[in-house]
């Protein structure tokens, strides 16, 4: 336990003695920087339901890299995966002849999980039949996800007499996620996120799936002797894996920004990736390492409102929590292997 | 063990002290504005005419204060809405929220449902206009049609090649009928003051996806620049808020190339590179900003939608004329005349290009032989002019 304080406050001066290197370079006082940082995220509760927002697709992406992490897989398609997933809720959001919204809703939320799922399987076949390793694969996939998203917003879904990376028409007001009066946070978001965490926990740690997985994630070779067969789980893996990024995408759309627009991923699924590998691959940190990373991004938005200093310095407080998170998991491996 | 627990709750307990929630409201006697900018607040265009009317309004309005975002635009500023923005404004003491961007529409929308209490003004959009909209989001625009038409008309006077490219942002109503506006402009000053054939001038407009550049999501404007000048072009005029055109014509020019460029909407955008300036279309948001935070101080808001234009006894009179034209250093001393003499025609109302006959590209009629367009008619303009090369949708 003492040994745990101690890794934890060695991370936490890192994280704080870096930052403030750079925001004293900047030119920026370090003290208001952090406390408006602070304010900016958790100092109302209609700053913490604007946290919430964020929250919630970056839970969903975490626990969907969660189930490929353990089978040792690199799901760097996810961003692609939130993309298309975003699609498939918005083609069912536009479908005509639809009229009950809740309806409309459920389907989207499927359409979104599909798209997503099918995007993850798409880098899953990838790998498994043609060899591509899921990074490279995952990439790729990236890009094609995004090229066909602005093909869509330029091209088929453009608004009327409009073609701009705006997005596309905004979605009628009953197609909106509602949320509690004063507070910016779908209920269903919340639901949805709570739901995910609950069930990664039991598939991962109550069930064969999870064991499997597991089995697969240490030793491939070793998991066929017992009659697993890896490829099967890839594939199972990551089609889990999109289809959580997928129900990110369906957030985004009708939670946030209530149309399609080219940057709907908002970056969520690279975050996500830091988060989970900040979190040691265990499902119990990530709620709360996601309110982090959420208040960060945020509450830096106050940096250059209160003290005109750039907000990218928010990535750069990322950046530094992974890095020291990675250099104390490091030493606590020396200290063992001494 | 105990000690270091008890050193812990001490040390948390001192930090929670100095990051307790402080509200900072403004006292009383202030007035505080909000402005979210769609690009850097330094980008030398759009943004920055608008951060600059902000800070004179700071000086000439005792007691006003402003409070500023800029890069509000998803690929910025990743998971960031403009009513959450506005939400944040507010709780600073904001009571008017200006938001510089047509692509703010949507949002701003939202913020004025979600604020009822605060007053709205978008740039650039007309939801003024209509009967349903909030009653507490105002409209502003400067009529840069006639700035749009001078940067044309200097682009003809100077063009050697009769080809002329502009650099177009997105497509919409706004950005059609300024192109279209540099259009007739550049068919003035060729046909009418240098007597040349029409059919020689080309007027050519590529479209790259948004006000500046986004790596990845739009087309890139220096590429699409090159690509002008390597089709035989010599005068490229930028619609979009960023330098890009004027940096490439510069590099050409300093090659040996006999190009110039015209950027658009900043006062100082000639600065970047002005020895291939023919001058700037420039906006000045000073009297807008004025009118309608006066309005908001005395109490006297009202849902309007203003399109305000030049003052023609001087154009670049800060205080009265909502648009500009700065001549650069690349326009010749003739041409500076003729230039003068056309934005006196157009003052005056001796020259006036939206009048008949004029076709659509697609050759519908738009105005018959003597027939005037209506500022609805140009507001609304649904697609380029017979004459232009480019998408219209």
């Amino acid at each position: 336990m003492k040994q745990l304080i101690q890794d934890i406050f060695v991370a936490v001066s890192l994280v704080f003695g870096f930052t403030s290197l750079v925001l004293l370079i900047a030119d920026a006082p370090v003290l208001d920087a952090f406390k408006n940082i602070w304010l900016g995220s958790f100092a109302s509760t209609m700053k913490f339901s604007q946290v919430l927002t964020v929250w919630v697709p970056l839970v969903l992406c975490s626990c969907g890299l969660l189930f490929t992490f353990r089978a040792n897989l690199w799901n760097i398609g996810i961003e692609g995966q939130i993309i298309m997933g975003a699609i498939g809720g918005m083609a069912v959001l536009r479908m005509p002849g639809l009229e009950n919204p809740a309806l409309i809703l459920s389907l989207s939320f499927v359409a979104a999980i599909l798209g997503g799922g099918a995007w993850g399987l798409l880098a899953g076949l990838l790998k498994t039949r043609g060899g591509v390793h899921e990074i490279f694969g995952g990439l790729g996939l990236n890009f094609v996800a995004q090229g066909f998203i602005l093909w869509l917003i330029f091209g088929p879904w453009k608004r009327p007499g409009i073609a701009s990376m705006s997005g596309t028409e905004l979605l009628p007001l009953k197609l909106w996620l509602s949320s509690p009066p004063g507070w910016r946070v779908a209920y269903a978001g919340l639901a949805i996120a709570i739901t995910a965490l609950i069930l990664t926990w039991l598939f991962l740690y109550k069930s064969k799936l999870g064991l499997k997985l597991k089995a697969i994630g240490k030793n491939p070779r070793a998991a066929v002797l017992y009659d697993i067969s890896p490829e099967g789980y890839y594939l199972l893996s990551i089609i889990i894996g999109g289809a959580f990024a997928g129900m990110a995408g369906f957030m985004q759309i009708t939670a946030v920004y209530h149309r399609l627009i080219p940057a709907i991923s908002s970056g969520y699924g690279y975050l996500a990736l830091l988060l989970v590998m900040l979190a040691g691959y265990r499902i119990v940190p990530i709620p709360f390492l996601a309110l982090f990373f959420a208040g960060l991004n945020v509450g830096s938005i106050q940096l250059p409102i209160v003290l005109q200093v750039d907000s990218t310095l928010s990535g750069v407080i990322q950046g530094c929590c992974v890095l020291s998170a990675l250099f104390v998991l490091g030493m606590r491996q020396r200290r063992k292997q001494s | 063990m105990h000690k270091f627990f008890t050193g812990l709750a001490v040390v948390v307990a001192a930090v929670a002290f100095v990051l307790s929630p402080v509200q900072s409201h403004a006292s009383t006697d202030t007035f505080t504005f909000g402005l979210l900018m769609v690009g850097p607040s330094n980008d030398h265009g759009w943004s920055q005419a608008h951060f600059e009317a902000g800070k004179e309004i700071e000086k000439n309005i005792p007691g006003s204060k402003m409070i500023y975002i800029d890069k509000v635009n998803p690929a910025d500023r990743p998971g960031v809405t403009v009513p959450f923005l506005v939400d944040d404004l507010v709780g600073k003491g904001a009571t008017l929220i200006i938001a510089n961007s047509d692509d703010m529409k949507d949002g701003i929308r939202e913020a004025a449902m979600l604020h009822p209490d605060i007053k709205f003004l978008h740039i650039s959009g007309d939801d003024a206009k209509k009967q349903d909209s909030p009653s507490n989001l105002a409209n502003l625009m400067g009529k840069m049609e006639y700035g749009q038409m001078m940067a044309g008309f200097a682009a003809a006077m100077t063009s050697k090649t009769g080809k002329i490219g502009y650099l177009g942002p997105l497509i919409n109503d706004e950005t059609k009928r300024l192109a279209a506006s540099c259009f007739l402009g550049a068919r003035y000053a060729w046909t009418e003051v240098l007597k040349k054939d029409p059919a020689k001038l080309s007027f050519k407009v590529s479209w790259i996806g948004f006000w500046f550049n986004i790596p990845g999501v739009t087309s890139d404007p220096t590429q699409v620049v090159k690509n002008f000048f390597d089709a035989g072009a010599d005068v490229v005029i930028s619609g979009i808020d960023t330098t890009e055109a004027l940096i490439v014509a510069n590099q050409r020019k300093k090659e040996g190339s006999d190009v110039a460029a015209i950027p658009y909407d900043f006062l100082g955008a000639c600065e970047t590179a002005p020895d291939a300036c023919l001058g700037v279309p420039y906006f000045n948001w000073v009297p807008g900003y004025t009118h309608f935070i006066s309005a908001a101080i005395d109490n006297k808001w009202n849902k309007e939608w203003l399109w305000l234009g030049p003052d023609w006894k001087d154009m670049n009179n800060m205080m009265s004329s909502s648009i500009g034209f700065q001549n650069g250093k690349a326009l010749s001393a003739d041409n500076a005349k003729a230039l003068a003499a056309f934005s006196t025609g157009l003052g005056d109302g001796t020259v006036d290009l939206f009048s008949g006959p004029l076709n659509y590209q697609d050759k519908t009629v738009f105005l018959k032989a003597g027939e005037k367009a209506t500022d609805e008619q140009i507001w609304n303009l649904p697609q380029l002019l017979e004459g232009m090369k480019g998408a219209s949708k």
